[in-house]
């Protein structure tokens, strides 16, 4: 059995007039089941882009890209939305929960997409909830809940799919650092369970909460190793520098 | 994701911004209401009229005789007439003259300026049916007859307006002035009209050849009456045969049968209504688009919930059909809305016209059509469905990233 999730010689170049942007500039990166990887970097090191190339949001401009073994990176829309569906889960850092639709009605979404009938999709729902502590609000709107409660909402819902990768992007960025923490714990708690969890991240004290860090700089890896290796925190020089710049 | 799911949701949008809904429909609504309104008065009239020809005699064949000028010596009389009765009993089966008579009637002090006098022969009444050829039974009384005719006597049957309003209800045996010469009543029609001045009910029926020397009627007419409403158009052929040999032109004559002016007038009752759907329908088109640039800004709203939704697995047809069958319940709903609207309006319209023509309840009745309702609802979800499916289209083509990323 192959990896999870395999990279090779990933580039996304975007055309901007006469300039030509490398937002991922050859990444090789592999990821087995039961993993829990950081991707970090600064802004606009590429981390977006390598989030929508892993969640099938996007294909790379060369490269190739498998996914449990299938090569997703020449896949149509529609075929990429049923390996969005079977495969993955999304955690946002806005939490992206339809705000007319219940609890649990949104839990319950990507199982609709799944085919699933109304009664497995109600069970898997609460079971979901229920492993995010929230099964007594199944019937409210999102609006109703907290900024930590909306995060487990979605987390929940991430997981009704039984997806084989959980998706994390900047989970953490609109909560207080105390929720920031419990939401992080939760996802330490998915992956000890079993669950593929790829997250991404600028910041690193977030990031050494995984158990491997790839660091991006100018859309290639410069580190990629275990996160409790003092190496996997340090901050190139120039980035720094480049980033005071924009600021 | 399945039909019901998106109907629910629709609903769910629907009614969480209900006046917003609302606006969306009125197009649909007014649309439909008027094509409700205007198929049911389409549909009265014709019923209407219908029945008002069927009381006229859906069995009459009326014959103008305009003859070709002084010059000419040909003519055709009206034992000619009888003749044609006679020869072909299976197709005819009765003909009396029809004069139009330019007369004053006066009753005592009183004129009758709106009064018709018309000069007709015994067979104007139809013993078998106890009724005139146009329909009128005897309430008292007795029709013309054979001697009256054949002696010009001076003796008139009048209609059911003169016996209440020029002799207070007892007419019979009294006389009534006609161009100066009195006439005495011997039989009174039943009402068959409204009873009005001017109305069918306000006549007065002399022998015909006293009417021909009042004068004013161009041309001879003939009312005749054909076995069967069926056999009327057969009926009109021999009448027309006849008159072709006689004067070799057809502009010399014009022969109409009740049943074919029935049918003319139907065909163009139809293209009114049709004319006036299609400018109703331009309001559902209205409608349409309203619908259209609601879902426009709609999915525009919606991109982010687009974007989550296609994160989620949703493909380019679920989003498409969320789009379509969204707004095709909201215009259903607005199509609903505007049946019940055209029913209730068409009701209205039916005491409104009773109240206006005074007819009652057993006039004018503006009844909708099962076919007509059925069409308006169609139409609405068709452009319902029509007109969504830009929107949803470009819902269904959105990128996720950039849906994803929207606010
Ligand atoms: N759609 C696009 N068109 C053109 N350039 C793009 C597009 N998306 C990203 N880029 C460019 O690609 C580079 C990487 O962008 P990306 O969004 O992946 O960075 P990031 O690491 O997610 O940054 P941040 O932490 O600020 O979110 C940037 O230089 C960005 O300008
Ligand atoms: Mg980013």
């Amino acid at each position: 059995m192959g990896h999870l999730i395999e990279l090779k010689n990933v580039y996304k170049i975007y055309q901007m007039g006469d300039e030509t942007v490398h937002a991922l500039d050859g990444i090789d990166l592999t990821v087995d089941q039961g993993e829990f990887v950081a991707i970090v970097g600064s802004s606009g090191s590429g981390k977006s882009t390598a989030m929508n190339i892993i969640g099938c949001l996007d294909v790379p401009t060369s490269g190739s890209y498998h996914l449990g073994g299938i090569d997703v990176s020449t896949m149509e829309d529609d075929q990429q939305a049923e390996i969005r569906n079977k495969m993955l889960g999304f955690i946002f850092q806005q939490y992206n929960l339809i705000p007319k639709l219940t609890v649990q009605e949104n839990v319950e979404l990507p199982l609709l997409y799944a085919g699933i009938s109304a009664e497995e999709r109600h069970e898997r729902a609460i079971q979901s909830l229920q492993r995010v502590g929230l099964a007594d609000k199944r019937k409210n709107l999102p609006s109703q809940l907290s900024g930590g409660q909306q995060q487990r909402v979605s987390i929940a819902r991430a997981l009704a799919g039984k997806p084989s990768v959980i998706l994390a992007d900047e989970p953490t960025g609109a909560l207080d650092s105390r929720t920031g923490r419990e939401v992080l714990r939760f996802l330490q708690q998915l992956n000890r369970e079993g669950d593929t969890v790829v997250l991404i991240t600028h910041d690193n004290s977030i990031a050494v909460k995984a158990k491997r860090i790839v660091r991006l700089q100018d859309g290639r890896i410069i580190y990629d190793g275990a996160a409790d290796d003092p190496q996997a925190v340090v901050q190139p020089q120039e980035d720094e520098a480049g980033e005071e710049a924009r600021a | 994701m399945n039909f019901t799911q998106s109907f629910k949701l629709a609903i769910k949008s629907l009614m969480l911004s209900k006046m917003r809904a609302l606006l969306t429909m009125l197009g649909i609504i007014i649309g439909v209401a008027a094509v409700i309104i205007i198929t049911s008065l389409g549909n009265g009239m014709q019923n209407y009229m219908n029945a008002q020809f069927e009381q006229l005699g859906s069995n009459l064949v009326q014959v103008m005789i305009y003859g070709l000028g002084e010059d000419s010596t040909r003519s055709v009389d009206a034992d000619d007439m009888y003749a044609l009765v006679e020869k072909y009993p299976q197709y005819l089966s009765g003909v009396s003259p029809y004069v139009t008579a330019s007369a004053k009637v006066r009753q005592g002090t009183e004129d009758f300026e709106r009064t018709s006098v018309y000069g007709v022969s015994e067979d104007f009444y139809r013993d078998e049916t106890g009724k005139t050829m146009q329909g009128a039974g005897l309430e008292e009384g007795r029709f013309l007859r054979y001697v009256d005719v054949a002696r010009h006597q001076n003796v008139c049957v009048v209609g059911s307006f003169l016996a209440e309003y020029a002799f207070q209800g007892d007419p019979l045996g009294q006389t009534i002035s006609i161009s100066g010469v009195p006439y005495t009543v011997v039989g009174v029609l039943e009402e068959s009209g409204d009873n009005t001045e001017g109305s069918g009910d306000d006549v007065v029926y002399i022998p015909y050849a006293n009417a021909q020397r009042l004068g004013g009627g161009y041309g001879d007419t003939y009312m005749m009456t054909a076995t069967d409403r069926d056999t009327s158009t057969a009926a009109k052929g021999i009448v027309e045969n006849r008159l072709m040999d006689v004067y070799q032109t057809s502009d010399a004559y014009m022969v109409m049968t009740s049943a074919e002016m029935m049918d003319a007038m139907d065909s163009m009752l139809d293209t009114l209504m049709m004319i006036l759907i299609l400018i109703a329908a331009i309001s559902l088109l209205v409608g349409g688009i309203g619908i259209m640039n609601i879902m426009l800004v709609s999915v525009t709203e919606r991109t982010r919930e687009i974007g989550i939704r296609k994160s989620l697995g949703a493909k380019c047809r679920d989003i498409r059909s969320q789009f379509i069958i969204e707004a095709g319940t909201t215009s259903a709903i607005g199509g609903a809305i505007g049946i019940v609207l055209g029913i209730i309006m068409a009701n209205v319209l039916t005491n409104v016209i009773a109240l206006v023509l005074g007819t009652g309840n057993d006039g004018f009745v503006a009844v909708p059509t099962v076919g007509g309702i059925g069409v308006a609802f169609g139409v609405s979800v068709a452009v319902g469905i029509l007109f969504g499916y830009l929107p949803a289209n470009k819902a269904a083509k959105l990128n996720p990233i950039d849906a994803l990323r929207y606010d």
